[in-house]
């Protein structure tokens, strides 16, 4: 028998495995996806948010615990657990060292990501690079990995973990076992559940996209919880961004955000606005405009600029549509006419330009329109005019297991002995609500290391039992 | 032929005129080129590995000339390929090596002069290389031969009483100097068209200094992290880096030796063949090792890299150029471990046979790429000097 299974390919999971195979247990992984999708969401991150007192090589400056702390209190509105909040804090900043032993490379920020060398350390190439070099590392380390292996269900003796079952039948004993599997964000039906149908009568979750791998389909967590383990976690709420309409309907991960919502305005499928574009600079606003968009009928915006704001913000990935005439734009973009030039032209009317920077809260503002646009409101009146269609895109689920310090998976309160659950499918103890960058993959490295350790430990412990009756 | 996509996207830059620059019509992989970039700039995870990822953060849309300068800029490391979630089986199926490798191939030809030479790159293989090779010894062999001095006469181990020294001269020099032109010729015409879309500025010492710097250090094929780049698998690697220095030094060794040995034979009178422990003679040997060193390893990672990181139709290109080098060091080597047997004469012709198809090869196969690759170098050691002129806020 296997000492440790991990469920799981992602972050949380690989962490998970490596410490548990350092601990000289030996580790089964088991991912549901063939090995070129490899890595659940993980292999859409970018950079780890860390705790720092002190310059520390790729990261400027310092971040100490407190202000870490307040920032996550910040975004998620007081829906977290300071106690396993601050033990994935400080996990952050001592990792790092750990992760470079097992292959993984940080690059000094360049270009567009200068103002997060403080606070965030980027991996180079991007998070499938961090899975490559994790899933090499176990290799190495004698982890056995599986592919294409999605589990269903865990059998169990009262609490105690004996089996996982997989989708094609099998069943995998082991000592103890870390769920790692990640949320349900790729399960349309369970999203649909969740949103139901509108005062419209739509389904708004026929139009939102899945950012994501299509793999996380959320099963093994919804067999969790049928069986009893303790949840945590609104089951509606989702992390929404308004992304590209064109982008497919999952993997589309980074690049396919629009960045010029705060440059221009931003209108629903009736040509009107609905939310103040210039409210905050984007990278602090850009989650909720995803819910903003879901709102609206039909699960559409789209976002228009002129000429001006080339040049000023993010490339997409598609190129925008292009008119030379708003009404020429409204036609192209199939939204009524005369309303779209409308809209606009009050906006421009409204416009108070004073100094524009778009890199400081300006004095560019609108005086009597409803919605205000409160910074960054020039005029849309230089052709070419451009248009991007906006979709809600899903990056992840709120909904997870609830667990103590050790990472263990609860039942009626109490932890498990030999079953531990890491990464998205636990995120929600500590990120109940909202989002910042890193925190995501600082949470799934802390949780996955020690949900491995206590997985090798419990493994361990179950076989100097079996001796000492033996 | 031009791709829909080129089409439309002219179509539409023209329709909307406004002032915006029309992007000249780009072949299918320039095209294939511009969409990936596209794709990448939304991105930029992979901005540490390489040149190429700063450069195209510079752009916003991707021209003939841009293409050109970062296909030539890319050493097709591979790392953004295994790092990327956009790779296959992704439906944007971005392959950034293979594309740029693509282009870079097209440069070679679309900048060669004389301008209808450059269809040769297409038909430079393995094979043509080594039966240009064969063919010219045999070719100097028969000559040898009617004389009846092929084997075993004695030649007092000098291969001068075969091919007198001005014979040689009068063959390899006017080769030479045509490599010289057709090279340099080519590679101004790719400046022309990459400077102005590089800033348009002109060298610095700096900028000079860090260019050659990358050069004489494959830097580019360190992965940005120093561990290397990619062969067969995900795993980074320092052999190519490795075996590239070998037979990029060994090279310039075994110029040097003949370097030597021209102003030796001129200036100071001294006459071929030279031996150890004498300078050409020990440029030459470690030359001629190291070349076999690296074209062997070279060759054996060309022949293991991953299938999706490279252009098969380009390989036979690096493979010829690859088994030319070798055969023309370790036919030098042999000729000196050989020189006091009856076999002299015919390591002579093997030898002889080797450098003149390296050389005929020279402007129109693979060693194109350093020359290429380092003009685009250049120009961004150039342009990275200059301000950006996007500000486009965070991401």
């Amino acid at each position: 028998m296997i000492d440790v299974l991990v469920i799981g390919g992602g972050n949380a999971a690989l962490c998970a495995a490596l410490m548990a195979r350092e601990a000289g247990a030996s580790v089964l992984l088991v991912e549901a996806s063939p090995r070129e999708w490899r890595g659940g969401n993980s292999q859409h991150t970018r950079n780890l948010r860390c705790m720092h007192d002190a310059p520390q090589d790729v990261l400027v400056e310092a971040y100490p615990e407190e202000e870490y702390w307040q920032d996550l209190l910040k975004v998620t509105g007081g829906l977290t657990d300071e106690h396993l909040a601050r033990i994935a804090i400080r996990a952050s900043s001592s990792c790092r060292d750990w992760m470079r032993s097992h292959g993984v490379h940080f690059q000094p920020p360049l270009s567009g990501a200068l103002h997060v060398a403080r606070t965030n350390a980027f991996f180079m190439g991007g998070g499938k690079a961090l899975v490559n070099a994790y899933f090499r590392s176990a290799e190495k380390l004698g982890v056995h990995i599986r592919y294409d292996t999605p589990v269903v269900s865990v059998e169990l003796d009262g609490d105690r973990f004996v089996a996982a079952l997989t989708a094609k039948g099998e069943r995998i004993e082991a000592r103890s076992c870390v769920l790692a599997a990640g949320g349900f964000e790729s399960n349309r039906e369970w999203l649909s559940e969740a949103w139901g149908v509108n005062e419209r009568g739509e389904r708004p979750v026929e139009n939102f996209l899945i950012r994501g791998t299509r793999f996380n389909e959320g099963v093994l967590l919804k067999a969790m919880i049928k069986a009893g383990a303790d949840s945590i976690g609104d089951p509606t709420q989702a992390h929404m961004v308004a992304i590209d309409a064109r982008a497919p309907l999952y993997d589309g991960g980074i690049c396919t955000r629009i960045d010029c919502v705060s440059l221009g305005v931003v209108v629903n499928r009736e040509a009107q606005r609905f939310y103040d574009e210039g409210e905050d600079f984007w990278p602090k606003r850009y989650a909720i405009w995803g819910r903003l968009v879901a709102q609206q009928p039909g699960q559409i915006g789209y976002s228009i600029i002129d000429r001006k704001a080339i040049g000023r913000f993010m490339p997409p990935v598609f190129p925008g549509t292009v008119a030379d005439s708003l009404p020429e734009l409204a036609r192209k973009l199939g939204l009524p006419e005369a309303a779209f030039v409308e809209t606009i032209n009050a906006y421009n009317a409204a416009c108070r330009v004073g100094t524009f920077d778009h890199t400081a809260l300006d004095d560019c503002h609108t005086e009597g329109l409803a919605p205000a646009k409160t910074h960054w409101a020039r005029p849309i009146d230089t052709p070419p005019y451009y248009g991007y269609a906006l979709r809600p895109g899903v990056t992840f689920t709120y909904l997870g297991l609830r667990v103590n310090d050790q990472s263990a998976v609860h039942f009626n309160g109490r932890p498990c002995p030999n079953l531990f659950v890491a990464g998205e499918m636990m995120a929600g103890n500590v990120l109940g609500k909202g989002y910042t960058a890193g925190v995501g993959m600082a949470i799934g490295t802390a949780f996955g290391r020690i949900a491995g350790t206590q997985a090798a430990k419990a493994a361990s412990t179950l076989k100097e039992a079996r001796h000492a009756i033996a | 032929m031009q791709s829909l996509d080129a089409l439309t996207r002219e179509a539409a830059s023209l329709a909307s005129g406004g002032g915006r620059a029309v992007i000249p019509i780009l072949s299918e992989r320039e095209a294939e080129v511009g969409r990936q970039m596209q794709i990448c700039n939304a991105c930029r995870y992979c901005e540490g590995f390489c040149a190429v990822f700063p450069a195209m953060t510079r752009r916003l849309e991707f021209g003939r000339a841009d293409i050109h300068y970062l296909a030539n800029l890319c050493h097709n490391c591979g790392a953004c390929l295994h790092a990327c979630q956009y790779a296959p089986p992704h439906e944007f199926a971005v392959n950034v090596p293979r594309a740029m490798a693509e282009v870079r191939g097209q440069t070679y030809a679309d900048y060669a002069w004389p301008p209808a030479l450059g269809k040769l790159y297409q038909r430079n293989g393995l094979t043509l290389s080594l039966a240009l090779a064969a063919g010219l010894a045999l070719f100097l062999m028969l000559a040898v031969a009617l004389k009846g001095t092929l084997w075993g006469v004695p030649l007092q181990g000098n291969f001068y009483n075969l091919f007198p020294h001005n014979l040689l001269v009068s063959l390899f020099g006017p080769v030479f100097v045509f490599v010289a032109v057709a090279l340099g010729m080519g590679v101004t015409r790719f400046w022309r068209e990459l400077k102005p879309a590089t800033s348009g500025a002109s060298v610095s010492v700096s900028a000079a200094a860090e260019a050659t710097d990358a050069v004489l250090r494959l830097k580019y094929l360190d992965g940005g992290h120093g561990k290397g780049c990619h062969d067969e698998d995900d795993a980074y690697t320092l052999r190519r880096r490795r075996f590239h220095h070998f037979t990029f030094y060994g090279f310039l060794l075994c110029f040097a030796a003949t370097s030597v040995a021209t102003l030796y034979h001129y200036i100071l009178g001294w006459h071929a063949p030279y031996e150890l422990p004498s300078l050409p003679k020990l440029l030459g040997v470690v030359g001629g090792v190291s070349l076999m060193i690296g074209t062997g390893g070279l060759w054996r990672l060309n022949r293991r890299r991953h299938a999706l990181q490279s252009d098969a139709a380009q390989k036979p290109m690096d493979l010829g150029f690859i088994a030319l080098l070798f055969l023309t060091s370790a036919s030098g080597l042999a000729l000196w471990l050989g020189r006091g047997t009856p076999a002299l004469a015919l390591l002579l012709c093997l030898h002889l046979g080797a450098v003149m198809a390296l050389f005929a090869t020279l402007p129109y196969g693979k060693f194109a790429h350093g020359i290429f690759r380092s003009a685009a170098l250049l120009r961004h050691a150039v342009e990275k000097r200059q301000p950006n002129r996007l500000q486009l806020g965070s991401d």
